[in-house]
C-alpha cells in the first residue's frame, strides 16, 4: 500500500493509503481528494486529473507518454516537463512516498 | 412521487418492431415529440454501431454506446472533425458552403495543429482568476432575475429564466453592447437552423443575417485592436498572434462558435433544470436540505439535459469497429443523448438523482481534444441558478407539456410554462 501525498494549489497536503494496481487518479478520487476529477473515468480524454510530479520523482514515474496523454496535456493550464495525467500512472509499493502537485484549475 | 416521463406509447411499439435498417434517429420529429429512447435503447442493444441508408443528410453511422462514443472521440486521427473532411455536426449545410449553406470554419472544426492554436487563443477566457470574476457577477443578476419573478402565475421558463442569463452571461464574454445582447440570441438561434423550421424563411435570409453578425463584430474587433488587451474574447482575438491573418469567413466560423458553444447549450441546461425540477420533487427537496449535493445534482443536470444530442466525425480512412465496416468519408455520429443513457455504466439512466454517484462520469460535454472549453463556466452558471431555485422555492411546477427544439443536435426546449411556489 503505498502512501501518495497530493498537494493542492494552495498547499493543502492530503496524504492517501493506496492499492497498488490502481491509477493515481482513481486513488485521489475515492478519498475525495479536491482537485482531481477523474470526469472521463480514466482514460486519458479530459484532462482533469492533471497533476505536476514531484521532480525528484520524475526519473521513477516518467514523462507523460506520447499520444494521447500528451496530446490532452498540451490543451491544459500550466503543463511543465513534470505534467502527467493522474489516470495514467498506475501505482506500485515502489511509489511510496510520491508527490503529486496540483495545478490550480482543472478543465 | 419521482416519476420519469413516459416515451410516447405509439413510439415503444413502432421502435420495437420495425426493420432495424430503418430506425433513422435523425428525425426531427422524434426529437419534437420526445420520443427518441426506445429507438436509442434498441440500437444500443442490438445494434451498437448502426447505418442508417437514408435520412436528410444521406447515410450516416450511429455509435450509441458510452464505451464506443469515448473510444471515437479520442481518435481523432481516423474520426476527423476538420471542415475540409465533412463537419462536426450531421448536418453540412449548419457550417459547411453545401445547399444553401455557407462556410463557417472554427476550431471544433479543426484537427491539430490548428485546433490547438485557435483553442489556445481563446482559452484564457476560462482562467481561474476570470471564472471568479464572472461568479460574482452571475449571482447577482441570477438574483436580481428571481427577484422580478411571480410567485404563483405561470410564466415560459426559456424566455425569463433560460435566455436572459445565457445571453447576459454571452455578453459578458465578449464584453458585448449590453443593450444589443437580443441581438445574440437570434444569430445564435439561426446558426443552428434550416429554412422551414419556423426561423429563417430562406437561406438567404439565413446569410443575410449571418453577414449582419459579421459585420457587427468586424466593427467590435477593430475597436478593441486600439485598445490595450482585456480579458474578452473579442479583445483576445484582436490581439492574438496567431489570428492576425484570420479571413472574415474564418472570423465568423470563430463567432458561431464561441455563441452556439456557450449559448444554447447553457440555456438547455437552465431549461432541463425546471423540467428536473419539476418532475423530480423528491430530488429537489432532497437537495434543498442539503445543498453539499450541489455537487452532484450540477453535473447530474447537465447529464440528465444532454444538452448537445450529437457529435458528427468523419472516417479519414476505412476503420473496422465493432466488427462494421466504416469507409473512408463515412458520417459518424456519436449519440451523447444516448450514451448518457446508457445502462450498462449509469445506474436508472433515465432517472435524475440529486446525489448520483460518480454524477461527473458523463458525455455531455464530450472527450478528447475537443472537450468543451466552457464546462466549468456552465457548471458555474447551472450551480448558482440552483443555490438561488434551492433557496427561494418550495416546489417549480412545470403545468403545460413543454415546447421543444425542433432539432437532433440543440436537445432543449422553446416553451416550458412554469409556476413558483413559495
Ligand atoms: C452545459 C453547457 C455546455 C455543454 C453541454 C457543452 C457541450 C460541448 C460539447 C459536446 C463540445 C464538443 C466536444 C467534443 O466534440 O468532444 C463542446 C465544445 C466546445 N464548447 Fe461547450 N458546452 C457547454 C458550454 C460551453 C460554454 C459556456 C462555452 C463558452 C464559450 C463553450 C465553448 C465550447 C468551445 C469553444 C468548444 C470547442 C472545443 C474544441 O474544439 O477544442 N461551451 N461543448
Ligand atoms: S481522468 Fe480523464 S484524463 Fe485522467
Amino acid at each position: 500500500m503505498p502512501k501518495i501525498t497530493y498537494i493542492t494549489s494552495s498547499g493543502v497536503e492530503h496524504v492517501v493509503d493506496a492499492d497498488s494496481g490502481i491509477s493515481a487518479m482513481q486513488a485521489a478520487v475515492s478519498h475525495r481528494v479536491p482537485g482531481i476529477d477523474g470526469d472521463c473515468g480514466g482514460v486519458a480524454a479530459c484532462g482533469t486529473c492533471h497533476v505536476w510530479v514531484d521532480p525528484s520523482w520524475l526519473d521513477r514515474v516518467g514523462p507523460a507518454r506520447p499520444g494521447i496523454e500528451s496530446e490532452m496535456l498540451a490543451l491544459t493550464d500550466g503543463r511543465t516537463p513534470c505534467s502527467r495525467l493522474a489516470c495514467q500512472i498506475e501505482l506500485a509499493d515502489a511509489h511510496d512516498g510520491l508527490l503529486l502537485q496540483m495545478p490550480t484549475d482543472q478543465h | 412521487m419521482n416519476a420519469a416521463v413516459k416515451p410516447p406509447q405509439n413510439h415503444v411499439e413502432r421502435a420495437r418492431t420495425m426493420p432495424l435498417a430503418d430506425i433513422d434517429v435523425s428525425d426531427i420529429t422524434l426529437y419534437q415529440q420526445d420520443a427518441l429512447a426506445p429507438y436509442f435503447e434498441r440500437l444500443r442493444r442490438e445494434a451498437p454501431v448502426h447505418w442508417c441508408k437514408n435520412s436528410l443528410y444521406g447515410g450516416y453511422w450511429s455509435i450509441t454506446r458510452y464505451h464506443d462514443i469515448v473510444a471515437i472521440d479520442t481518435n481523432h486521427k481516423q474520426f476527423s472533425s476538420d471542415h475540409t473532411n465533412g463537419s462536426f455536426v450531421l448536418d453540412d449545410t449548419t457550417l459547411n458552403a453545401v445547399e444553401g449553406g455557407i462556410a463557417m470554419p472554427n476550431f471544433l472544426g479543426m484537427d491539430p495543429p490548428t485546433h490547438d492554436d485557435h483553442r489556445m487563443a481563446v482559452s484564457p477566457i476560462m482562467a481561474p482568476a476570470n471564472l471568479l470574476r464572472f461568479e460574482s457577477l452571475i449571482r447577482s443578476r441570477t438574483k436580481d432575475l428571481f427577484d422580478s419573478l411571480p410567485l404563483g402565475q405561470t410564466f415560459n421558463w426559456v424566455e425569463q429564466v433560460s435566455i436572459p442569463l445565457t445571453t447576459m452571461m454571452l455578453a459578458t464574454l465578449l464584453d458585448f453592447p449590453f443593450e444589443d445582447r437580443a441581438r445574440l440570441t437570434r444569430w445564435s438561434d439561426i446558426v443552428t437552423t434550416r429554412p422551414g423550421y419556423g426561423l429563417v424563411d430562406s437561406w438567404e435570409q439565413r446569410t443575410a443575417e449571418l453577414m449582419d453578425c459579421l459585420g457587427y463584430f468586424q466593427t467590435l474587433r477593430e475597436q478593441r485592436q486600439k485598445l490595450p488587451p482585456k480579458a474578452d474574447l473579442i479583445s483576445m482575438l484582436a490581439h492574438s498572434p496567431a489570428m492576425q491573418g484570420m479571413t472574415p469567413t474564418d472570423f465568423l466560423g470563430m463567432l458561431v462558435l464561441l455563441i452556439v458553444g456557450g449559448n444554447d447549450t447553457t440555456r438547455s441546461s437552465m431549461s432541463g433544470s425546471a423540467m428536473a425540477a419539476h418532475l423530480y420533487p423528491d430530488e429537489f427537496a432532497k437537495a434543498k436540505a442539503d445543498p453539499a449535493l450541489l455537487a452532484s445534482l450540477v453535473p447530474e443536470v447537465i447529464r440528465w439535459q444532454t444538452p448537445i444530442a450529437h457529435m458528427r466525425r468523419t472516417a479519414i480512412e476505412d476503420v473496422e469497429f465493432r466488427g462494421q465496416q466504416i469507409k473512408k468519408g463515412d458520417k459518424v455520429v456519436m449519440w451523447y443523448l444516448s450514451g448518457n443513457r446508457d445502462e450498462t455504466v449509469i445506474e436508472r439512466p433515465d432517472d435524475f438523482i440529486a446525489d448520483r454517484a460518480n454524477a461527473r462520469r458523463h458525455l455531455s460535454f464530450g472527450f478528447g481534444i475537443h472537450r468543451c472549453l466552457g464546462n466549468r463556466l456552465a457548471e458555474m452558471q447551472i450551480k448558482v441558478l440552483w443555490e438561488e431555485m434551492l433557496g427561494r422555492y418550495s416546489k417549480i411546477e412545470v403545468v403545460d407539456a413543454p415546447l421543444r427544439v425542433p432539432s437532433n443536435l440543440i436537445h432543449g426546449y422553446l416553451d416550458i410554462q412554469t409556476r413558483l411556489h413559495a
